[in-house]
């Protein structure tokens, strides 16, 4: 891996890359509809909705029938996105996720907006730090978490082509680095090795792969030579990737704008503790909510940056055995 | 082939008669199960299967059929009664309700290939959303298919029920036809003391539903009702069906206390030579 085709081609959000990815894929099938829940312009979905005004269905501020005229949609041979602000499609609609779309097996593509502290200004309220937790215990379902805006347009088309049954895409609101290129493609279920490294491994999801990326950099310097693997697709998580990184790194970070209850921190621990046990440190939210301010500073004062993933490298780096 | 459909009322009241035996024997054999809102609902089932839907219990996966959704999961055995009524699957299979590797779950589970499960429902006040989106999903591809979802009426209190009327009235989906098994009863009793519902007729039609009622338990009257569904044209239908839980069976009709429970097989024997009379 050449290291060095990772560097930031500029800002943009992960929400900018899913609205492209959901116009392409609405160009190439013609089965794939959109459902609107008033925020149609602040999920990505209004450039789909511009283009195919008579595949998007405008159903307003009701969440839970959105996801249930999805099902129905699906039932009939549609492949319907329905994205909204993560808080709501994942935990307001968690029972018509459970009965309507996974007992059912149905495929649908759930999008999960404004993801993460990086939601900013808005507060607790909108910034989603559970979903992943709901949607990952979820039988049937599948949970893809993007790591950049580029990763994200390939995620919701990796979403309609290769997957099946209900697809949680999870994504965030804020520009963030659009590091990745559409070569590498994407393939749901596998982890991506974005750096090689044998002394630590740190396992990121979403914007914190980036994050993750400048802590190797860092701790590079210090002679910690760190592996990273960036985890798109939380479920089915790749577990053999998991395991070499426990046996070949003997330590591991986890990294997420997330609960680590529940979150990537728990599905990593959950294979590890089988398979491979090794020590173990947690980037991600310990146990609160979100608040009011800017992205970055926010993200600094939760802990969810290079800075504390370098820290708890040092710290995991020193638990190692022998 | 398309089920050849009737509309003589001595052939639906046989049919009735055969579905309702077949109910209390499924949850007899069971030994749990919910007897009243089956019963009440057996003759819109019966009528909706027999005398107004197209379906081909031969070919169920057929894409011009109608679609029936029933959203109140838990009066499943009226349902595999009728879908095996119709010949969907052998009327024997519906002694397996609710046990072990059965296709017929205590709750609809499609996971388990019954032909002619439509949904796997159980949770209340989602069946609606589903047939919105079926019903939608119709007018896009043009599909002259109509979609019928059965509601009951404590099912009414969940808030997503009416954030169905409104969308399905919003995009003017004349291809759907909800009924609401209107018993009157839930569980914890009547449903104007546990939480009141009433005035139900005006609720639909403020939320733009073209609202009949009708008595659900004459065939006449239901007949005639879905055959006024839809006529104007630009309207969803909705049929309030004024039932009793537990009709057919004098010593249990109204009862409440019938929502959930299955009769002992003494009792089903009694029950099932009143329902042949």
């Amino acid at each position: 891996m050449d290291y060095s085709q990772f560097s930031n081609r500029g800002n943009k959000a992960t929400k900018t890359g899913f609205g492209e990815g959901l116009l392409e894929a609405g160009k190439k099938y013609p089965e794939v509809v959109a459902i609107g829940a008033d925020i149609t312009a602040s999920v990505g979905v209004d450039l789909f909705a511009s283009a195919f005004p008579g595949r998007f269905i405008s159903l307003g501020i009701a969440e839970q029938n959105c996801m249930g005229v999805s099902a129905g949609l699906a039932l009939m041979g549609k492949i319907p996105v329905f994205a909204t602000y993560g808080v709501f499609s994942a935990l307001r609609t968690t029972d018509q996720v459970r009965i309507s779309l996974c007992y059912n097996n149905l495929h649908v593509i759930i999008g999960g907006a404004h993801s993460g502290v990086s939601v900013g200004p808005d507060g607790a309220t909108h910034q989603a730090l559970e979903d992943i937790a709901v949607m990952r215990v979820m039988p049937n379902m599948t949970v893809l978490s993007p790591c950049d805006a580029t990763q994200a347009r390939l995620a919701v088309i990796a979403a309609i082509e290769q997957c099946k049954g209900p697809v949680y895409v999870r994504y965030g609101r804020e520009a963030m680095p659009d590091f990745t290129s559409p070569e590498m493609g994407f393939e749901a279920g596998k982890a991506q090795i974005f750096r090689e490294g044998s002394d630590a491994a740190i396992i990121a999801t979403g914007h914190m792969t980036w994050e993750a990326l400048q802590a190797a950099i860092e701790l590079e310097k210090e002679g910690i030579h760190a592996r990273v693997l960036n985890i798109h697709t939380i479920k089915p998580l790749d577990e053999p990737a998991v395991i070499n990184a426990a046996r070949e790194c003997g330590a591991i970070v986890t990294a997420e704008e997330h609960q680590v209850a529940g979150g990537l921190g728990s599905a990593i621990s959950e294979v590890i503790s089988k398979n491979y046990p090794v020590p173990i440190e947690f980037v991600g939210m310990h146990d609160s909510f979100g608040e009011s301010g800017p992205p970055l500073e926010l993200m600094k004062k939760f802990g969810l940056n290079a800075e504390a993933i370098v820290q708890k490298t040092r710290k995991v780096f020193l638990r190692k055995p022998g | 082939m398309v089920l050849p459909l009737t509309n003589g009322v001595s052939a639906l009241g046989e049919l009735a008669k055969a579905i309702r035996q077949s109910v209390v024997r499924s949850l007899a054999r069971a030994g749990s199960g919910h007897l009243g809102g089956s019963m009440s609902s057996a003759d819109i089932l019966t009528t909706l299967y027999f005398s107004v839907m197209r379906h081909d219990p031969a070919n169920p996966s057929w894409t011009g059929r109608d679609r029936f959704i029933l959203s109140i999961g838990h009066i499943a055995p009226v349902l595999y009664a009728t879908l095996a009524e119709a010949g969907y699957f052998p009327k024997d299979e519906l002694l397996s309700l609710r046990k072990m590797g059965s296709r017929l779950q205590g709750h609809p589970g499609r996971d388990h290939g019954l032909p002619g499960l439509e949904l796997s429902a159980g949770s209340l006040g989602q069946g609606l959303s589903v047939a919105t989106g079926m019903a939608i999903a119709a007018k896009m591809d043009r599909l002259d298919s109509r979609i019928y979802c059965l509601c009951g009426d404590g099912e009414l209190q969940e808030g997503s029920v009416w954030e169905a009327a409104m969308a399905a009235a919003h995009h003017q989906l004349n291809n759907l036809v909800a009924v609401i098994d209107r018993n009157g009863v839930q569980i914890d009793g009547s449903t104007e003391t546990v939480m009141g519902l009433e005035p139900l007729k005006k609720k639909w039609e403020a939320f733009g539903w073209d609202t009949l009622e009708c008595d659900g338990h004459d065939f006449r009257s239901l007949m005639s009702s879905f055959q006024k569904t839809n006529v104007e044209q630009t309207r969803p239908s909705v049929i309030i069906a004024k039932t009793k839980m537990g009709k057919g069976i004098k010593s249990i009709e109204g009862d409440y206390r019938w929502h959930g429970k299955a009769p002992s097989m003494e009792q089903a024997e009694a029950f099932i030579l009143e329902i042949a009379r």
